[in-house]
């Protein structure tokens, strides 16, 4: 049979409910002024300060071990917090990939001095990270990476450019994937992933990218030779593939994946309520239950992660249902409410709709575009 | 355990010229003694209640069993009929079973009369778990004659019945037998789902065009995932709605069957696009899961009436109150 396997979501317990009042009480407190504009940002909204109030909370970093500054918690009580703060509208953007991807990734692959370094001020909301794998000529295949490191006595000598790098510009540290060995010909082989110091690397240079609406998010990482300490490459030399392989269930199964939009679906609801109308409830309705099905699986594919059983396929098929569910709230929006967006207004309806409609192009790019994972879907049918 | 017994036993006794002479409105009775032999309308009873005490998801499995092999007679009407009755505390089904809600009927001097529409296999029903309002009435073959005949897209018969019985007390209503139905139709989608995707593999994978399988097209592929994307949340959403039912949860059951009925549509549509003209043919299996499927996504109340419910509670809920409501589904 060729179903694909999602186990039964793990069950709220006690203290699952309890951490989920306790976070929705810490939430609206603070982000009581936060506008609905400001919220519709999801994951890219980025506030230091309130990353810290998270670190402080131990909402980061909970799943891993106490030695590294981590909270022993299960990958579902991580999961809660994570879904609060996005159906909220948090600003989590500035520690999102280093509690999500860069720590996990260090803590499964990086040495005793690297855990000890970077683990605990992530679990404390106070160092960020960043993603160094695209390439102009290496998105969607990555393995075609060209950015060079080439072994010098005690450093790695980088020369190549990377793009695409959300938060490059604020982040402190990147793991980057790069060329430590061979030539793109060889693939998957000869790749390495290094820690690269954002902050204080002569040679390496960060320009913005400025996308369609306007926003600096993204980068472009230009490194001229630069000298990479050889102490921060991360896990073994020749392995980068297999390890960002390894990274890609964490980046693709969250309730990142359909809840982006999830702001104007609440400002949906606002306008609608009591206007007593079928098509209203209907369309509701459809997707109430679209969204309550993607949060079962993802939280069926947290249970995989905490179980350590792979789970890249299943997170694949969330993240491909997920993106179509989030990206087609904008048109179903306009088939019950007229509005003209506006990007510069400051709040409301308006508003909101410019921020999903300029955005949601980019949620089934990024983190593996829909035709890539697809091909790995059905790979995993046995079809290729 | 279960699963395999009944798996052996319906790769045995139901081909497709049984399939085809049910198509033509032939109860199957053999099938039927050999499956309840099993025990299998018992299979969603407690140890207590004379069941065998299965987990949810040795349930969930039986269940969607009963679609992966489009099995033609109503033995998940008749589970479900038995777990209503017997949370009801009324006796069990001794044969095949109906699941109705009939809020028209009227009930005078003890006489309950009026008709309920489309029952599957109504002429062949030992009783019908039946409310009316907030009574559930185990209404023996003698309480009804056939008002109308009806069929459903897979030419099952879905009578009507004019229901005229001598009516005993019944018993509070433990919960709707739409909800009931409506769970077991997406366990019954999310199997169907299973076949329309074996089949399709299979076929992509065999049937040679411009030199090379259908298979090796990424376009095929593609919709190949997306199939497989449907067929996840169907069998997610069945789960959900199943536990929503066990606590009580009719918002949570009208979720589950939602999102069931919706891949029901898109998943027959991708198979049968993989499949070409032969998907579009009695002589091909394929038809089987299809034509099910469009049957059972509009039973047991339809999408409009499920969404209408679930969209007003999400609208009464409110901006604030959405979210909320959604974690508890
Ligand atoms: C908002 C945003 C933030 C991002 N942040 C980061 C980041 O922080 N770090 C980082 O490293 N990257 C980041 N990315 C880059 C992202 O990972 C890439 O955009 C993605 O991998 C696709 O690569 P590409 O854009 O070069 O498109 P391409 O690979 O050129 O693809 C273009 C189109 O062709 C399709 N295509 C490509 N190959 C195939 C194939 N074999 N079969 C069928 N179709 C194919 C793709 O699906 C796509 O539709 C970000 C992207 C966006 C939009």
């Amino acid at each position: 049979m060729s179903a694909i396997p999602f186990p039964a979501p793990p069950a709220d317990s006690e203290t699952v409910i309890a951490l989920r009042a306790e976070v929705r009480a810490f939430l609206a407190e603070e982000l009581a002024s936060r506008t609905d504009r400001q919220r519709s940002d999801s994951w890219c909204g980025a506030d230091k300060d309130f990353s810290r109030k998270m670190g402080q909370r131990g909402w980061l970093g909970m799943t891993w071990p106490k030695r590294y500054g981590g909270h022993e918690r299960t990958a579902y009580e991580r999961y809660v917090v994570v879904e609060e703060m996005l159906a909220a509208g948090a600003p989590v953007g500035a520690h999102w990939i280093a509690d999500r991807q860069s720590g996990p990734s260090i803590l499964k692959f990086g040495t005793e001095e690297q855990k000890q370094y970077f683990l605990p001020k992530i679990a404390a909301g106070e160092l960020y990270f960043s993603i160094g794998m695209s390439e102009p000529d290496s998105g969607s295949d990555l393995a075609a990476t060209r950015t060079r490191a080439v072994r010098d006595g005690d450093v790695y000598r980088v020369t190549g450019t990377k793009v695409w790098t959300s938060f490059a510009h604020q982040s402190d540290w990147a793991i980057m994937f790069c060329r430590t060995s061979g030539t793109p010909a060889d693939r998957h082989n000869g790749t390495s992933q290094l820690l690269i110091d954002l902050k204080n690397t002569p040679g390496l240079t960060i320009r913005p990218i400025i996308d369609l609406a306007g926003q600096h998010h993204f980068n472009e990482m230009h490194f001229e030779d630069a000298a990479i300490p050889a102490s921060q490459l991360l896990g073994s030399e020749g392995q980068g593939w297999a390890q960002v392989m390894s990274e890609l269930a964490f980046e693709r199964s969250g309730p990142e994946r359909f809840l982006s939009s999830i702001e104007l679906l609440y400002q949906l609801i606002a306008i609608l309520r009591g206007r007593q109308s079928d098509a209203a409830q209907i369309t509701l309705g459809r997707l109430t239950a679209r969204l309550a099905v993607l949060r079962r699986l993802s939280r069926s594919v947290t249970s995989m992660l905490q179980e350590e059983q792979d789970a890249g396929l299943q997170a694949s098929i969330v993240k491909d249902v997920g993106a179509l569910f989030e990206q087609s709230l904008p048109d179903i929006a306009r088939e019950l409410v007229d509005c003209e967006p506006d990007p510069l207004a400051a709040s409301g309806y308006a508003a909101v709709l410019a921020n999903i409609v300029h955005n949601s192009p980019s949620w089934s790019l990024r983190g593996g575009t829909r035709e890539i994972l697809r091909g790995i879907i059905a790979r995993g049918l046995g079809t290729r | 355990m279960l699963a395999e017994m009944i798996q052996r036993l319906l790769e045995r006794s139901l081909d497709d010229s049984a399939q085809a002479r049910a198509r033509g409105g032939e109860w199957l009775s053999g099938l039927w003694t050999e499956l309840s032999e099993m025990g299998l309308p018992l299979a969603l009873l407690s140890e207590d209640q004379g069941g065998f005490g299965l987990t949810g998801a040795e349930q969930g499995e039986a269940l969607r069993l009963l679609g992966r092999h489009a099995v033609p007679l109503p033995l998940a009407e008749t589970m479900g009929a038995n777990r209503l009755l017997a949370a009801a505390g009324l006796p069990l089904a001794e044969g095949a079973a109906g699941l109705a809600r009939a809020d028209g009927l009227t009930l005078e001097g003890g006489r309950l009369t009026g008709t309920v529409e489309r029952v599957a296999w109504g002429e062949h029903l030992d009783c019908l778990a039946l409310a009316v309002g907030d009574r559930l009435y185990r209404v023996p073959r003698s309480g009804w004659s056939l008002a109308a005949t009806g069929h459903a897209a897979n030419y099952h018969p879905r009578p009507s019945l004019a229901i005229d019985w001598q009516a005993d007390e019944g018993a509070a209503l433990p919960h709707c037998p739409l909800a009931e139905g409506a769970t077991l139709r997406a366990f019954q989608i999310a199997g169907a789902l299973e076949s329309a995707l074996d089949l399709s593999i299979s076929h992509t994978g065999t049937r040679v065009q411009f030199g090379k399988p259908l298979s090796k097209n990424q376009a095929v592929q593609h919709e190949l995932a997306r199939l497989a994307g449907e067929l996840a949340c169907a069998t997610a959403a069945a789960d959900l709605a199943a536990e929503a039912l066990a606590r009580g949860d009719v918002l949570g059951v009208a979720a589950g069957s939602l999102r069931a009925r919706e891949a029901a549509g898109t998943g027959a549509s991708i198979a049968t696009q993989a499949h070409g003209a032969i998907g579009f043919t009695r002589e091909h299996r394929l038809h089987l899961f299809t034509t099910s499927l469009w049957t059972w996504r509009d039973e047991f109340g339809g999408q409009v009436q499920w969404a209408k419910l679930l969209g007003s509670a999400a609208l009464d809920a409110g901006t604030a109150g959405y979210w909320p409501m959604v974690t508890t589904l």
